[in-house]
């Protein structure tokens, strides 16, 4: 097929191919993205109409100051104990994740992803919910089962694939599930959980229940179709749900441009869908409480669907498997500028007088024990690498609720392999 | 001639196409810049641009579709899905449009291109990197597909795939990127500097689609294999000290039935090879075009090896993976008299 040659007289067209402003090599310097005063961003009624969140989608809901003081009207006026408790499960997901990345480098298993950076964003998330409502995460979420209590040896045992996971190691790493803690299974498929989340909203809906949802999805796979089957749905049925974006500004090596921020926010989707909309500092640990509470009573009260951004930085690599010095700078995560999100809320508690330097050594050698201690009682039932292959058997298992003929003979085969 | 890896000859492949062949496209995520998870694409973008090797939104769907559209222009695309795993959320644009575009235009339109994507396990990849889903796609009409097992095939197969008139499916073996894989897990790998078969042309050549080839000449049986599984099959023939014929089928569909027939017919006994499950499996559709076409010559019936019909578990991945036990017992089988 021939091309038609360019008319003389017309521009050549162009692609753009979005770049992101740094590379590695480059002095990444961020001092001129704009970062709207924390306590600036009104906050309208939670049964408002949409449009009057829309002038949010393009700002920042932040709470802390760059003093560490709570200001303006999202301050959520939390109770110390809430705050300390919030701070105490980042502090244990920060831990956590570097035993477990650890664990995997010494061979213990074949892969792990940390959250580093993001810790705020899905433990005030769930502070800011009931234990009853559902969440539909990715896998950067592990701060939702921390702060639902859920056993760090259980979070290992899986990371194990050992026995005492109760998936019986068929999903990989980190790849959690916990029905009674209202946390769906995580699927290695980008964005497939974001309408599911929708889905128990409407069933929710249906029953008359008063429970919520919320689905969750990283910057990057908002490029999936399921992304706008979630939005589309959420809308028409104004489920009760919050859609929360994680724009840690990474989608492995491609930057959030490639997933269209060059051009609009995330949280700026909201509008086409006429849906209520919110941007979030996502290292702010007030900031994400006050907008998920926000969320989640407009969507208790029948009021509908929030999409939230939550705007963060990705601070370590992807995963274990990922080396991100091969596409950014070394120093990006240095220059981002809206900082640790544990150093903001511990600088915050300790200006309220309710926390100080000796409580904090006091929590991180607590807590570090207690890792520990729980990944030594998680590898007495096992890792990864010296698993054999006892109890085989239940691979075969849960196919389906009766195993098919088929299924058991290949058991049966199974068993007798290699004898 | 350069001794390459898998990695290394696909890259190659794409750099003598690209450089000969303006109208070829490469795109992906993580695609562009950083050259593919897998590195297959590095070094593209910085040669030949932005506009040529660029990254893509997480969208398979979107991948496949814009594919389709630059086709429709007259672009050749040759895209990347990170995972075959990830390919589900392209399969209406592959099956419905890809797939039928030529028969349903009685050929106005065509879609030259070339789909490619790890496949496979072996590699603690879970069921989200581990699948092998090549029979989702030998199924549908108007679709070719592509497996190579070697970096000496796998770069002239590359070539003929984005040299041929329809599109094709290309699925790497990412167990054995770096290396061929006996199936023996507790064993290092050997890298494939060591091997023959890493020895890659410089410059352009193809290994032609539709062509099988033949691993090993022997007498006592024929065994069909492809990817990953021609390596395991072969190490396990050599330890259970068989006269076997080892062919590695290389393209799936349009199979190289003549090649298998004459085989086949020497041999009188036939096992098949492959790592997917084996409900619906590509080794059903061998199985059967064997019984029909060689029946009065087999001597045994045809025997499987196939991975398990369960999801691909991340524990137990050596009970899931058909490695050389399970061979060993199903050569028990063809070869009883
Ligand atoms: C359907 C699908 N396509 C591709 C992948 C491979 N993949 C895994 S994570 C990832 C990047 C996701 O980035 P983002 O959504 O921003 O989440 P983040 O990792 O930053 O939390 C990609 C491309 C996948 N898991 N699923
Ligand atoms: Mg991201």
């Amino acid at each position: 097929m021939a091309r038609s040659e360019r008319r003389p007289n017309r521009p050549a067209l162009a692609l753009h191919v979005p770049e992101p402003p740094y590379r590695p090599g480059d002095t990444p310097d961020y001092s001129n993205l704009e970062i709207p005063e924390a306590g600036s961003a009104p906050r309208p009624d939670v049964a408002c109409d949409d449009s009057e969140t829309h002038p949010l989608v393009n700002h920042l809901v932040r709470v802390l100051d760059d003093d560490h003081k709570a200001v303006g009207p999202w301050d959520p006026k939390l109770d110390p104990e809430v705050l300390r408790k919030i701070y105490r499960d980042m502090v244990t997901v920060r831990i956590f994740d570097d035993r477990m990345y650890r664990a995997q480098r010494q061979g213990k298993t074949s892969f792990y992803m940390k959250c580093t950076g993001e810790e705020a964003i899905a433990t005030a998330a769930a502070a800011a919910m009931d234990a009853e409502d559902i969440h539909f995460p990715t896998y950067r979420q592990q701060g939702l089962l921390v702060a639902r209590g859920y056993p760090l040896v259980k979070m290992m045992c899986q990371i194990y694939s050992n026995s005492g996971d109760h998936m019986k190691g068929r999903q990989l790493p980190i790849m959690y599930s916990d029905k009674e803690k209202g946390f769906f299974s995580i699927s290695g498929n980008l964005g497939t959980q974001f309408p599911q989340a929708v889905g128990w909203a409407m069933a929710s809906a249906i029953k008359g229940d008063s429970r919520i949802a919320m689905g969750w999805i990283g910057d990057g796979a908002t490029a999936e179709g399921d992304f706008h089957a979630a939005m589309t749905f959420a809308s028409v049925y104004q489920a009760p749900v919050i859609l929360a974006t994680v724009n840690n500004q990474w989608a492995i090596s491609s930057f959030s441009g490639i997933a269209g921020a060059e051009q609009a926010t995330f949280a700026s989707r909201a509008i086409g869908y006429g849906m209520a909309g919110l941007r979030v500092d996502g290292n702010d640990a007030l900031a994400v409480y006050a907008a998920v509470r926000w969320a989640s009573e407009r969507a208790r009260s029948n009021n509908g669907p929030t999409m939230i951004e939550f705007f963060t930085y990705r601070a370590e690599g992807h995963s274990t498997s990922d080396d991100p010095t091969g596409y950014r700078p070394k120093e990006e995560s240095e220059a981002w500028p809206l900082g640790d999100p544990i150093e903001r809320l511990k600088a915050h508690m300790i200006g309220l007088g309710e926390w100080d330097e000796e409580r904090d050594s006091a929590l991180h050698e607590e807590l570090s024990a207690e890792v520990r201690k729980s990944q030594k009682e998680a590898e007495k039932l096992g890792v990864l690498s010296d698993q054999g292959d006892e109890n085989k058997e239940s691979m075969f298992e849960d196919v389906y609720a009766e195993m098919p003929w088929h299924i058991a003979e290949q058991r049966d085969a199974a068993l007798k392999e290699g004898e | 001639m350069a001794v390459m890896n898998m990695i290394q000859a696909l890259n190659d492949a794409h750099k003598v196409a690209m450089r000969a062949d303006e109208d070829i496209v490469v795109f992906g995520e993580d695609a562009g810049y950083f050259g593919g998870v897998f590195r297959v694409t590095e070094g593209l973008q910085k040669e030949f641009g932005k506009e040529r090797a660029f990254d893509t939104p997480i969208s398979e769907n979107g991948i496949v579709a814009t594919a389709v559209g630059m086709a429709a222009y007259g672009l050749k695309p040759v895209i990347e899905i990170q995972f075959a795993d990830y390919i589900y959320p392209g399969y209406d644009q592959i099956v419905s449009e890809v797939a039928k575009m030529r028969y349903r235009t009685a050929g106005e339109w065509t879609m030259p291109m070339v789909i490619r994507s790890p496949y496979g396990g072996g590699i603690y990849g879970g069921q989200t990197h581990s699948q092998s889903p090549e029979s989702l796609f030998t199924h549908i009409a108007g679709l070719k597909t592509v497996i190579p097992s070697t970096p000496y095939d796998a770069k002239g197969l590359l070539l003929a795939a984005i040299e041929d008139p329809d599109p094709v499916l290309f699925f790497e073996p990412k167990r054995i990127y770096n290396g061929p894989f006996s199936g023996h897990h507790d064993q290092p790998v050997v890298p494939w500097s060591k091997r023959a078969e890493a020895e890659v042309p410089e410059g352009h050549y193809t290994v032609p689609i539709g062509k099988a080839n033949v691993v090993r000449e022997g007498e006592a049986l024929t065994v069909l294999a492809y990817g990953t599984m021609v390596h395991v099959a072969r190490a396990a023939m050599e330890e259970a000290d068989v006269d076997a014929e080892i062919i590695d089928l290389r393209t799936l569909v349009p199979l190289d039935i003549e090649t298998i027939e004459k085989s086949v017919r020497k041999t009188g006994r036939c096992l098949i090879v492959h790592e997917a499950p084996r409900t619906s499996g590509f080794g059903a559709e061998l199985s059967a075009l064997v019984t029909e076409r060689c029946f009065y010559h087999l001597e045994a019936p045809v025997e499987r090896v196939t991975g398990w019909d369960t999801p691909y578990p991340h524990s137990y991945e050596w009970t899931y993976f058909p490695g050389p036990a399970r061979i060993k017992t199903a050569l028990k089988k063809v070869m009883a008299d």
